[in-house]
């Protein structure tokens, strides 16, 4: 890959990531913390494709005005070689530039940095979803303390916070009351439904799954992967995951309703 | 440069070039870049389609997200490694580390305390350091030391272990114990050869402007490249491996620690984030978790790519197994005497 390409890959990577962080994108993938540090590295890329580029122009035109100088005894060399003035030898001797340092192309790995490129831009994968969900075991934690319910009924409550109180609390600090909750259907081997949240630490790599299972009025036709918003109350039963043996607490379920995904598809509560 | 004929007018030139170019490998390659992205642009639908399966969207989103989250800490390596190799004269770090190299590693290992980051950051500016004249025991100190004891990482291991303080001093001590050992091994049994020389032109010709922005740029592409390579080998376990496998480990002590061993390797987890995954896996002993951590920011798929980048082949070979024995030596060690 020759200077004018890494230039442009460069601009592309930058400009892709710049991209998906001022958009929302950049939230299926790492924790939103994130998002100053990919804004400031986004810039970077894109200043170094055009201080590449502009060094690229620069050389190019000294190297031309040198040739016309003098015509004689310069062969066609490759815009590489005329550019780089540390260049000792031609752009095209036997060295196979494959990352032992003969000429000065970058190995070919380089062009790997296309994949991201391509996969961010065209694809823009979706957050994890069941799939991910229901081969890794739940993740849920005992909580360090209980905080105060907040007001309203149902109370909003995050999946993460319920299944804590639920499983390590027996529901005491709930008090009987309603709660909402948010989280995506994922359905085990034998079809039984359940709403789960992936929890992220800070890329979708480290991201882990909290389950809960649903009882009571569950809507008959649930698709994987679809958002909702169940209400519900506190039920004693249980269940063992099957991949790690941890506890998935239930909700009986008295409404609910499917609703778009939300801003941040993961759960980011246990990185404060 | 060589003289074949008479030099053609400047339009002639560059068809020359072109044609020249696209016989053999060293084919033009802005014009195969754009070929490609629109070869990929035309042909999106079946693209999509392809990769519509479940599998397939779990490995790209891991795969993008491994390599959007190291991006700008490898921004942040690739700067500092090029601000090193630029504006800091090699006398500078002849006067800053002791001249005996056996001395020169442990303060090498403890000023990685100093670099923010995780162990993206930390190749670039080891390959700059080795570059402008640091002793390679005292560079390779500082490598493995910096993503495993730098404050932000200490501090994320404090909050994942809320009830085990000791892990924080644990995961510190074991981790600066290996970094040391390594470079006193290194000292005593490396060879220079084994590392490849510095593989990039030379700065002195250009000015500091021209030098500062081609560094950033070598870096970026070919570290870049590399981890892109790592990226793809964690995301593939992520997707592919059941993670049932690993409960059948826990049982047996020593069989845990080797599991979680090697599961850091393949993983690939940042640095900042690996004590919250293994937190999590509360069946493993403490000591199997402290392994976990430990060889996790020195030696994973990711890292073992971009130390093949910036270091050759030769030298990854040796350093990375050797990395991990020790690492997991000194775990046990460690967490015999402190968990």
């Amino acid at each position: 890959m020759n200077r004018q390409a890494q230039a442009a890959v460069l601009f592309l990577v930058g400009a892709a990531v710049l991209h998906a962080s001022v958009t929302d994108l950049y939230l299926r993938y790492v924790k939103a913390g994130l998002r100053p540090l990919l804004l400031a590295a986004g810039a970077v890329l894109i200043v170094t494709a055009l201080a590449t580029a502009w060094y690229e122009m620069r050389e190019h035109r000294k190297a031309s005005a040198g040739r016309s100088g003098d015509e004689h005894g310069h062969g066609p060399v490759s815009t590489e070689t005329a550019t780089d003035p540390g260049a000792h030898e031609p752009a095209h001797g036997p060295g196979p530039a494959d990352g032992h340092g003969h000429g000065h192309r970058e190995p070919r790995v380089s062009w790997l940095l296309v994949l991201p490129l391509l996969a961010l831009i065209l694809v823009a994968p979706p957050a994890l979803g069941s799939y991910s969900a229901m081969r890794t075991g739940t993740a849920l934690q005992a909580p360090f303390g209980y905080a105060e319910l907040p007001a309203g009924d149902p109370v909003p409550l995050g999946l993460v916070d319920y299944a804590g109180r639920a499983a390590y609390d027996h529901g005491r600090s709930l008090g009987g009351r309603r709660v909402r909750i948010t989280g995506f259907v994922a359905l085990d081997s034998a079809g039984a439904p359940y709403l789960v949240r992936m929890a992220l630490n800070c890329c979708a790599a480290d991201a882990q799954p909290v389950k809960i299972g649903l009882s009571g009025r569950v809507p008959p036709v649930l698709r994987p992967d679809t958002w909702l918003e169940v209400t519900g109350r506190y039920t004693a039963r249980r269940a063992k995951d099957p991949v790690n043996g941890g506890v998935i607490p239930y909700l009986e379920v008295s409404t609910a309703k499917p609703v778009p995904e939300p801003h941040d598809p993961y759960d980011e509560s246990w990185n404060n | 440069m060589t003289v074949t004929k008479e030099a053609p007018p400047p339009v002639r030139r560059r068809d020359e070039d072109d044609r020249r170019g696209r016989r053999g490998w060293n084919f033009d390659s802005p014009l195969a870049l754009t070929m490609l992205l629109l070869l990929v642009i035309a042909s999106q639908g079946p693209i999509r389609g392809a990769l519509s399966a479940p599998v397939m969207q779990s490995w790209m989103t891991v795969f993008v997200a491994v390599v959007v989250q190291a991006l700008p800490f490898l921004v942040l390596g690739v700067l500092l490694s090029a601000v090193i190799a630029v504006f800091v004269p090699p006398a500078f770090f002849a006067r800053a580390l002791p001249k005996r190299p056996a001395l020169a590693v442990p303060v090498a290992g403890m000023a990685g305390a100093v670099l923010p980051g995780c162990e993206c950051a930390s190749v670039p500016v080891a390959g700059a350091l080795v570059r402008r004249g640091v002793t390679p025991a005292a560079a390779l100190a500082f490598l493995l030391s910096a993503p495993a004891i730098n404050p932000i990482v200490l501090t994320a291991t404090a909050v994942a272990f809320p009830r085990n303080p000791e892990m924080v001093l644990a995961r510190f001590a074991a981790s600066l114990l290996v970094a040391c050992a390594m470079g006193w091994l290194w000292q005593r049994l490396g060879r220079t050869d084994w590392l490849r020389p510095p593989d990039r032109p030379a700065h002195d010709g250009l000015g500091k402007g021209a030098a500062f922005w081609g560094s950033v740029r070598h870096d970026v592409m070919h570290a870049g490249g590399f981890l892109v390579l790592g990226a793809m080998a964690a995301a593939t376990l992520k997707a592919v491996v059941p993670a049932s496998w690993l409960h059948a480990a826990a049982g047996n002590p020593v069989v845990s620690v080797l599991a979680l061993a090697v599961l850091a390797v393949l993983l690939s987890i940042c640095s900042e984030a690996d004590a919250f995954v293994v937190a999590s896996l509360t069946q493993f002993s403490l000591t199997a978790r402290l392994a976990f951590l430990v060889v996790g920011p020195m030696i994973d798929l990711k890292l073992f790519a971009m130390q093949v980048g910036t270091f050759g082949r030769g030298f990854a070979a040796r350093f990375a197994p050797a990395t991990f024995v020790l690492a997991v030596l000194v775990s046990v060690l460690t967490g015999a005497v402190l968990l």
